[in-house]
């Protein structure tokens, strides 16, 4: 059964969290079509969170058409794994590296950088939800 | 399952100008808000801030001065016997019978409500293996915290109040009562769903803990409302140091200057902060308890019930003045 675990003090809201170890967990292929996730019983009980915040989580999962819910069973992943394509994934990295030699010729240090890809993905995130 | 149902249906807990006045000191004041049935609620306030008048009057124990308190659509009033069998409460010292055996407890659970359910409560110290026939001096503290959240739960009542549930035990005990909590919290039928309301001046754990939130200092309702709608209705700016709060978009509810720049905590909704057309302005989301602190250290005149008072009637700038 998979697991979910909990950063608190990575300031991303709770249910987040664990819409995004959903989303990565698909693309490196832990979590595969048909796979039941746990309970929000046994989520709550087993994180120490509140169920609303799971089962917050899980609708998400379902608007993004990741999982979807059956009436006395459960949460099933609905969505087949989508790795990024390889060539996309060199694109991405060769223009992060043209964008991080950019921040530190401008000065920014590693934590500087970081912060900023926090804000900004935050902020995307809120727009997007 | 346990999500609320924001509008339309009654809520758990409606207060109207609730207050409570103590001889000439009024210890809660115009407390007007609502949690919505099945939310877990946080009542967040420094010592003295009103927390446990407001529980008092909830679960029956106090009469109010003036306003009122409605659970699930039912006024409230002490001491009657309808008022307290809707609502089950975990007192902060888990006040038991220490010469009871935990069976003599739940004993006196069953004669004392009507709605017992001794099957639940049996099941539960089962499960916590904490034996029947123990007295209630010989538990631990942990345990006795168990048997009082057991008594409120076999109770059956819709809505729950735990005040300061977790402050007198260990952190392996507190995480284990809250892991209880937690379950029961979503062990709860589409005709069931219960309602907790618990109190804390623990403000960095509750963020996992709660969907609602609810700050109380001064004897004044601060902020209440989901808790997600509250961290996305408000940013942390970062201005240069001179700029007066008008300039700011939102309302300011608490401003930090050094000798450059400022940070302002601003409430935005309904207005977006139009940061990007000021240079050397930013703006950043607030963490849950940034959040809390800022309404705890605002001014008392600044109370309101639930929304920040209008900016024109905010003192200026509270910050330390730097001199050098």
């Amino acid at each position: 059964m998979f697991q979910f675990r909990l950063d608190g003090s990575s300031g991303v809201p709770p249910y987040l969290q664990l819409v995004h170890q959903v989303r990565q967990s698909l693309l490196l292929g832990y979590l595969q079509e048909g796979d039941r996730l746990p309970t929000v019983k046994d989520v709550a009980a087993g994180l120490v969170i509140n169920p609303n915040t799971v089962v917050k989580a899980y609708r998400q999962l379902e608007h993004e058409g990741l999982a979807s819910g059956r009436p006395g069973q459960g949460t099933f992943i609905t969505a087949a794994s989508s790795p990024v394509p390889s060539q996309a994934q060199q694109d991405l990295r060769a223009s992060l590296e043209e964008w991080l030699r950019a921040a530190e010729q401008a000065g920014m240090s590693d934590d500087a950088v970081t912060a900023l890809i926090a804000a900004a993905r935050h902020d995307m995130r809120k727009e997007r939800v | 399952m346990a999500e609320y149902d924001a509008g339309g249906s009654v809520p758990a807990l409606r207060t109207e100008h609730l207050g409570r006045r103590y001889g000439k000191v009024w210890g809660l004041r115009d407390c007007t808000l609502e949690v919505p049935a099945g939310a877990v609620a946080a009542l967040v306030g420094p010592n003295g801030a009103g927390k446990t008048t407001l529980l008092e009057m909830i679960i029956g124990l106090l009469e109010p001065t003036e306003g009122q308190v409605s659970v699930f659509g039912e006024t409230s009033r002490a001491d009657t016997a309808a008022t307290l069998a809707r609502v089950g409460y975990v007192a902060q010292d888990h006040p038991l019978y220490r010469d009871f055996s935990v069976a003599d407890m739940f004993h006196l659970g069953r004669a004392m409500n009507p709605s017992w359910d001794q099957q639940l409560a049996t099941a539960r110290v089962d499960a916590l293996d904490i034996p029947l026939q123990r007295k209630v001096r010989r538990l631990s503290g942990g345990q006795q915290a168990q048997v009082s959240l057991t008594m409120a739960l076999a109770k059956r009542a819709p809505l729950l109040v735990l005040d300061e549930p977790v402050s007198s035990l260990d952190p392996i005990a507190r995480l284990e009562f809250m892991r209880d909590v937690m379950a029961a919290a979503a062990d709860t039928g589409a005709d069931s769903s219960l309602t907790f309301l618990i109190s804390s001046h623990v403000v960095s754990e509750l963020e996992r803990f709660c969907d609602w939130l609810i700050v109380l200092a001064n004897g004044h309702v601060q902020l209440a409302g989901p808790a997600d709608d509250l961290l996305a209705a408000h940013r942390l700016l970062t201005v240069p140091r001179a700029t007066p709060d008008a300039e700011l978009p939102g309302t300011v509810i608490h401003r930090d200057d050094s000798d450059r720049h400022s940070t302002a905590l601003v409430r935005t909704d309904p207005v977006q902060p139009a940061v990007r057309g000021h240079a050397g302005w930013q703006a950043d989301p607030v963490s849950f308890e940034q959040l809390v602190m800022c309404y705890l250290q605002r001014p008392p005149t600044a109370a309101t019930t639930g929304n920040p008072a209008p900016a024109a009637a905010r003192p200026g700038p509270t910050g330390k003045e730097v001199t050098r």
